[in-house]
């Protein structure tokens, strides 16, 4: 009977157990949702910043026509005269995916609207990657470690600057396709069953819809495999988990229209194809070595080894000139800023003119990893203890991960999972011997302190010192049996039962745990525990400010706090509330490409360039006009049909990124193309200035004159807030454009181009000479502010 | 203006042509107050009707020039008999043989007018879109100028013996009709007062004035009325707001705005006023593209008020699009009527101030499962019927949709829906969420409980049932292995009971007893070892089970043998120290073995 209590008890035990950490992992699903709303709570359920309101516009499309149409959609509203096919250029995984869920819950009747869906979409998304990490780190180094992992992924904050809830962009999916294409990618390979080998493809391709980063995987993968195979660990698991990804992973990533042939044609894939090749090659060696005898072996190996070399010569030879003859090298734009990162700057000005692709700060890896800095290299050093297939993966992750994100800081978003991984796996082993020295101790001071000695303490870190002192002790007082038994073997049993389910949680440490005892001083060990708890809660609590400081700004709605409270700065929406009512639905929008992805969902406006950057040359066209004088710049937007030009400028709040100081940009990249437009006009000795010592050029460009244009009446002096000086010309007249909305902290500015003057014959040069010296005259002429 | 005199002309003829048609019915005073303050024009006219003719009459009729009629949003008759006043019924209808350019009312009186009977009616007829700006495009520094056309005389088919007529005007005068007898004094123009004119009597007055009130006109409104009998009223309205007043020419300059607001944007508006009913809450405003953040609201117990503030100025001609939504005490509009009917009350028009709203529309959302629905309205509207889908509904929820053109605030009245409601089908939703989450858990039991095998002869199916077996036999295993270790703590125990007590007899016995619980155990060790070395899958397991099985084997001699040693002992009565040094080499194997027998069964149950 007492067996069978016994028996009852640790099967309940390990239902507990399951059932404990099913609830911690439910717990850090609420956690990873929940931190992510402070965005909503403090501000508002709204899309965020630019990228994320495109594919809002996209999903709004995809729920309202339907897939076949989404698949076909010629976008008019953008790029004009161009447009763009939204259906052939997207990563439609995020758009799906969110459509998707609209749709259920639709179809159950729950009124959501898609906005909403949208906003909700990266936080639910960052709790399914937390328990795919939970599952990923399980296959490494089991579940204690998984766990750990998981709750530090919940809240880490460079993922969390990705996936606040608005921030709807492909990243928001593609981090959990990411982590649980790796995940399948290890089942399979501890395991070698094809059922995971599939799941492995279909998650890749999950992968491939989202986010381009997907190269990452296609080119980790292998490069795992290459490694196995180097040290001399090939097996038929790791073909299986290698294999069936490529052949099925490239086929179905060929279904996605924006990569296509691209997944054959690319070099981002050519080193699958490479290690494909490999594996086979190898596979071959050894079914051959099992199948010859060694002598024969032998001969065969020299014999293959001089023909297949010549082969391979060959082979490679006609790769290379493949290769060479595209002159990227067969590289995409951004892959290659990764492979050289001098390489965008150099020759491609509007890659690196956005701030996520510049590299980043020390300070930004800790602002953005924080305390996983420091355990990352114990984590190294726990998956060399021993080195297995998975944990060889994940630390080749990690190193692949932490060069990525110091080239760009965008990819620091990649380097999170694995620095997550990596501390999950170093605070778990650290809590383990901590917590298993401190138990030793403990055990043995209750032991000597009772006179009853249970004999199972050495089991799990006896030492062949610590024997025969207990043994002695125990001797010592087999003689003295006056305490109650009966409450002994009770306590007995209980403890039993305590190391039981220790062991269970500690499984796959134990075998390890036999063969290298150690055993820490208990004060030690009480003291590095609490350190470790003060750690994680310092993590936990930067986490925190960071979800709600730093990262939950939606970027159209700005606030301020002042000595009389809040105060909110809705200028954007104003601007765009004011086109989508008050503009013709036809009418063109000029603006630098920073704005277009907004003007098109929150104005419904037709925009010239957006955020998709894909046409150079029609940046530089709206660079160039930017960088004119007004009347070559009104030239250039009467040819493109634009009625209206949007500038933000923040020089009366003092808002820094506003189109003055990314004008710069503007004249390289227009310069580029046009060269005509020179940067050094616009340069005073090689400074960048709009004061009074700046250049001709510069306080004659369009973007100069929309931005300052009637400044000078709201103070005065024309003292700007951002460049903390007064402008250079304060006093001027437009010609061209017409002032038609200016929004209520003078962000958004949006001016009308004039219609063309009727045409005096033989005038037309006189007046535009007469309009010139007005202009440069008004200077002195208008110097008193009508207001003051 | 030619065209008013051409027309002023005809209806002159007609009134000429039919003034004898009723000439029972005589006008003795006419008093019309214009009031131009907003832009929706109210006229009060207050009317002294007398009977001269032999009969008794029951309906005095009113007439309205088509074009004033066609902007008429409302039309009302106040009647007092000196204690009560009351609304009389004032419908339109079309009269024989009378001119046909002109609009008719007829007014029920509720009693007849005898011959010589004089009684008092005070008509407020109210129009919309009757304020012209002249000119039609105005830049941003300039006020907003309008022009409002009307009949000098009173418009009736009754001859009018005396009568005024005054305009009340918010600011500046730029020109009005000049005629003898009028005067300006202050913010009012006054003409007349005029005598014995003939019915149809027509001369045009033009009043061209600053106005700059908030033009605000709804183009459309869609009041949401969304009943839970969880005691919620959901009230969604949607504006589409625009400025009816002179276009802005030459665009907006933020600059001039801000310097001073009122000299330099006097036309535009920034503000609309909700008055909202008393406990209002969870109250919200926003627009498509997200939350608008200029608003104030304050309320108390009598009324709410929510001070909205578009995101931009609207200026002539521009145009925004906003919804608040605000949710209410359902006790406070549903009541309980006649037959079990429940009756909702509540307020048809919009509770922004001053607003006119083009196309009104008012959907009633009753819960699922309603049923004889009615509704009760004091003006007449266009109703049909929808049903809206929301939060888990199957059947739908019935809609009940008004939609009426033309309602200015007078239009604020109350409007019931009469409704069958079971308050059973509350439970409905919640039921089927338990339901469902129930058969979510039965259908997890039951995967977990089926054998889902498609092929139940497929080796790894078979190999898949020999390891479950395999596992139960080691499972078994660890049952009789825990069993010894119990046996040998009894013996332990009753060598600690001898040297306490000195009880031979009873640690003999127990002896035995341990001695009968080996063998028994022994017998029921052996199939399971049997089968488990006839499995294939076991051999991994297999060599440490007989591992256990032999130091298990030598322990029992061991505690045997230590058994003996102190029994025997105690017998000879030797010392405490004594017997503690012959079975200390003992004890040490004992617990040695131990210990491994233990950490075997440990790593066995690991599988």
């Amino acid at each position: 009977m007492a067996t069978s209590k016994v028996e009852g008890s640790s099967s309940l035990r390990h239902a507990f157990g399951g059932v404990l950490s099913v609830f911690i992992l439910f717990l850090i699903g609420v956690v990873a949702f929940s931190i992510r709303l402070f965005s909503v709570i403090k501000y508002e359920s709204v899309i965020h910043e630019f990228d994320p309101y495109f594919n809002y516009r996209v999903t709004q499309f995809l729920s309202k026509n339907g897939i076949y149409d989404f698949w076909n959609w010629f976008d008019d509203r953008t790029w004009y005269p161009l447009g763009r096919v939204i259906g052939g250029t997207v990563y439609p995984g995020l758009t799906l995916t969110a459509g998707t869920m609209w749709k259920l819950a639709n179809s159950l009747n729950i009124p959501l609207s898609v906005e909403t869906v949208c906003v909700f979409t990266a936080p639910i998304f960052s709790a399914f990657a937390a328990w795919a990490t939970y599952l990923l780190t399980k296959e490494v180094k089991g579940p204690g470690a998984g766990i750990t992992a998981a709750a530090i992924l919940a809240m880490v904050p460079s993922y969390i600057s990705r996936s606040v809830a608005g921030s709807y962009d492909n990243e928001a999916v593609a981090i959990f396709a990411l982590i649980f294409t790796f995940y399948l990618y290890i089942k399979t390979l501890n395991t070698g069953s094809l059922f995971y080998a599939t799941l492995n493809s279909l998650a890749y391709f999950y992968m491939v819809c989202s986010w381009g980063g997907y190269t990452f995987i296609i080119n980790l993968i292998p490069m795992h495999v290459l490694l196995c195979i180097v040290t001399g660990r090939y097996s038929s698991r790791l073909y299986i988990a290698y294999a069936p990804l490529v052949v099925l992973g490239t086929l179905l990533a060929a279904l996605v229209p924006v990569v296509g042939f691209n997944a054959v044609m690319t070099s981002e894939h050519f080193g699958s194809f490479l290690v494909f090749i490999i594996i086979h090659v190898v596979a071959l060696v050894y079914y051959i070595k099992g199948i010859l005898t060694p002598r024969l072996f032998k001969v065969a190996t020299t014999l293959v080894l001089t023909v297949g070399i010549a082969v391979c010569a060959v082979v490679v030879a006609i790769l290379v000139a493949l290769v060479a003859s595209s002159p990227t090298k067969g590289w995409s734009g951004r892959s290659l800023s990764l492979l050289d990162p001098t390489y965008a700057s150099k020759y491609i000005p509007i890659i690196a003119s956005v701030s996520e692709h510049q590299p980043p700060t020390w300070p930004s890896y800790f602002m953005d990893i924080n305390v996983l800095a420091f355990l990352v290299p114990a984590g190294i050093v726990a998956c060399f203890l021993p080195l297995s297939d998975a944990s060889s993966f994940a630390v080749l992750y990690l190193v692949t991960s932490v060069y990525f994100s110091g080239v760009m800081v965008r990819l620091m978003l990649v380097l999170a999972p694995a620095a997550c991984i990596m501390s999950g796996i170093a605070l778990s082993e650290a809590f383990g011997v901590l917590t298993r020295s401190m138990k030793f101790h403990i055990t043995k001071y209750f032991e000597c302190s009772h006179t009853e000695a249970p004999a199972k303490l050495g089991e799990s870190t006896s030492t062949e010192s610590s024997a025969p002192l207990e043994n002695m002790t125990k001797s010592d007082t087999t003689e003295k049996p006056e305490v109650a038994r009966k409450e002994k073997v009770a306590r007995r049993k209980q403890k039993k039962e305590k190391e039981l389910t220790e062991n269970a949680h500690v499984k796959p440490v134990s075998a390890k745990k036999e063969r290298r005892p150690l055993v820490l001083p208990l004060e030690a060990s009480i003291v590095s525990v609490f350190l470790l708890i003060v750690l994680g809660g310092l993590y936990v609590l930067h986490c925190v400010w960071a979800a709600a400081e730093a990262y939950s700004a939606p970027s159209i709605v700005l606030t301020s706090h002042s000595h009389d409270g809040l105060h909110v700065f809705d200028d954007f929406r104003e601007a765009y509330a004011w086109l989508r009512h008050n503009t013709e639905v036809d009418d063109k929008v000029a603006s630098w490409w920073d704005y277009g992805y907004q003007t098109t969902a929150m104005a419904n406006r037709t925009v010239i360039v957006d955020n998709n950057t894909w046409n150079n040359t029609h940046i530089a066209t709206v660079g160039t006009a930017m960088s004119s004088p007004e009347k070559a710049a009104w030239e250039i937007f009467n040819s493109l049909d634009v009625k209206y030009v949007l500038v933000v400028f923040g020089g009366l709040v003092g808002y820094p990124s506003d189109d003055i100081n990314k004008f710069l940009w503007m004249v390289r990249i227009g310069g580029g193309v046009f060269p005509h437009i020179k940067e050094a006009d616009y340069l005073k000795d090689g400074q960048y200035r709009v004061d009074a010592q700046a250049t001709h050029t510069m306080l004659n460009c369009l973007m100069y004159k929309l931005s300052y244009y009637r400044f000078v009446e709201t103070d005065g002096k024309g003292f700007d807030r951002v460049r903390r000086y007064e402008i250079g010309k304060k006093h001027f007249k437009l010609t061209h454009f017409e002032e038609v909305f200016t929004t209520h902290h003078w962000m958004v500015r949006i001016y009308k181009l004039k219609p063309q003057k009727n045409r005096i014959r033989g005038k037309s040069r006189k007046s535009k000479l007469g309009s010139k010296s007005t202009s440069s005259k008004s200077g002195g002429m208008t110097h008193k502010n009508p207001w003051n | 203006m030619d065209r008013r005199l051409q027309f002023a002309f005809v209806l002159l003829c007609l009134g000429l042509l039919s003034s004898t048609a009723r000439s029972d019915l005589v006008v003795s005073k006419a008093e019309r107050l214009v009031d131009l303050n907003s832009h929706i024009v109210r006229v009060l006219s207050k009317l002294k009707v007398e009977n001269e003719g032999p009969d008794d009459v029951s309906e005095v009729l009113l007439a309205l020039p088509d074009a004033q009629a066609k902007n008429l949003a409302a039309i009302r008759t106040f009647y007092s008999d000196g204690k009560l006043g009351f609304v009389l019924p004032t419908e339109p209808i079309e009269p024989k043989g009378m001119p046909s350019d002109v609009t008719y009312y007829s007014i029920a009186l509720p009693k007849k007018l005898g011959k010589g009977k004089t009684v008092s009616l005070d008509v407020l007829s109210i129009f919309t879109r009757s304020l012209k700006p002249f000119p039609e495009e105005i830049t941003q520094a300039e006020s907003q100028l309008v022009v409002y056309t009307d009949n000098m005389y009173y418009t009736s088919p009754y001859p009018v013996k005396y009568q005024s007529l005054v305009f009340r005007l918010p600011g500046r005068v730029e020109s009005y009709t000049k005629y003898p007898k009028v005067e300006l004094v202050k913010s009012e123009l006054r003409y007349g007062p005029f005598e014995m004119q003939p019915a149809f009597s027509y001369s045009p007055v033009v009043v061209h004035f600053e106005n700059n009130n908030p033009f605000a006109v709804a183009n459309e409104l869609v009041r949401e009325i969304e009943i839970s009998h969880w005691g919620n009223v959901r009230v969604t309205e949607q504006y589409t707001i625009s400025h009816g007043g002179a276009s802005l020419k030459n665009g907006f300059s933020r600059i001039e705005y801000q310097a001073r607001p009122y000299m330099r944007g006097a036309s535009s508006f920034r503000v609309l006023i909700a008055k909202l009913p008393a406990r209002a809450h969870s109250v919200y405003y926003r627009d498509e593209i997200g939350n608008i953040s200029t608003s104030h609201f304050w309320g108390d117990s009598q009324r709410t008020q929510l001070e909205i503030e578009p995101r931009f100025p609207i200026f002539g001609g521009w145009k925004t699009t906003f919804t608040i939504g605000y949710s209410l005490p359902l006790h406070d509009f549903l009541f309980e009527a006649d037959g079990g009917k429940r009756v909702l009350n509540m307020t048809f028009g919009c509770p922004l101030d001053e607003v006119l709203v083009e196309k009104h529309i008012v959907k009633v959302v009753l819960p699922e499962g309603s049923k004889d629905i009615t509704v009760a309205t004091l003006f007449p509207t266009k109703q049909s019927e929808d049903v809206k889908y929301s939060h888990l509904d199957i059947l739908g929820r019935p809609v009940v949709v008004l939609e009426k053109d033309n309602v200015v605030p007078e239009h604020n009245l109350y409007f019931q829906v009469y409704y069958k409601f079971n308050n059973i089908s509350l439970l409905s939703e919640p039921m089927m969420l338990i339901v469902g989450i129930f058969l979510l858990f039965v259908a997890c039991i039951v995967y977990m409980h089926t054998d889902l095998a498609i092929s139940k002869t497929s080796s790894s199916y078979l190999e898949k049932l020999q390891w479950e077996e395999v596992q139960a036999t080691v499972q078994h295993i660890k049952n009789i292995f825990d069993q010894y270790l119990a046996a040998h703590d009894k013996l332990e125990s009753s060598l600690r009971d001898l040297s306490r007590s000195g009880d031979v007899q009873s640690c003999k016995a127990a002896r035995k007893a341990a001695d009968a619980q080996f063998k028994e155990l022994a017998k029921e060790l052996k199939p399971l070892l049997t089968f488990l070395q006839s499995c294939s899958q076991a051999s991994s397991i297999l060599p440490k089970i007989e591992e256990l099985v032999t130091k298990e084997k030598e322990m029992q001699e061991k505690e045997m043998a230590k058994h003996t040693t102190v029994v025997d002992c105690f017998e000879k009565k030797l010392g405490g120290k004594d017997i503690e040094s012959r079975i200390a080499s003992q004890q040490q194997k004992l617990t040695s073995l131990k210990q491994e027998v233990e950490s075997l069964l440990d790593s066995i149950s690991e599988i």
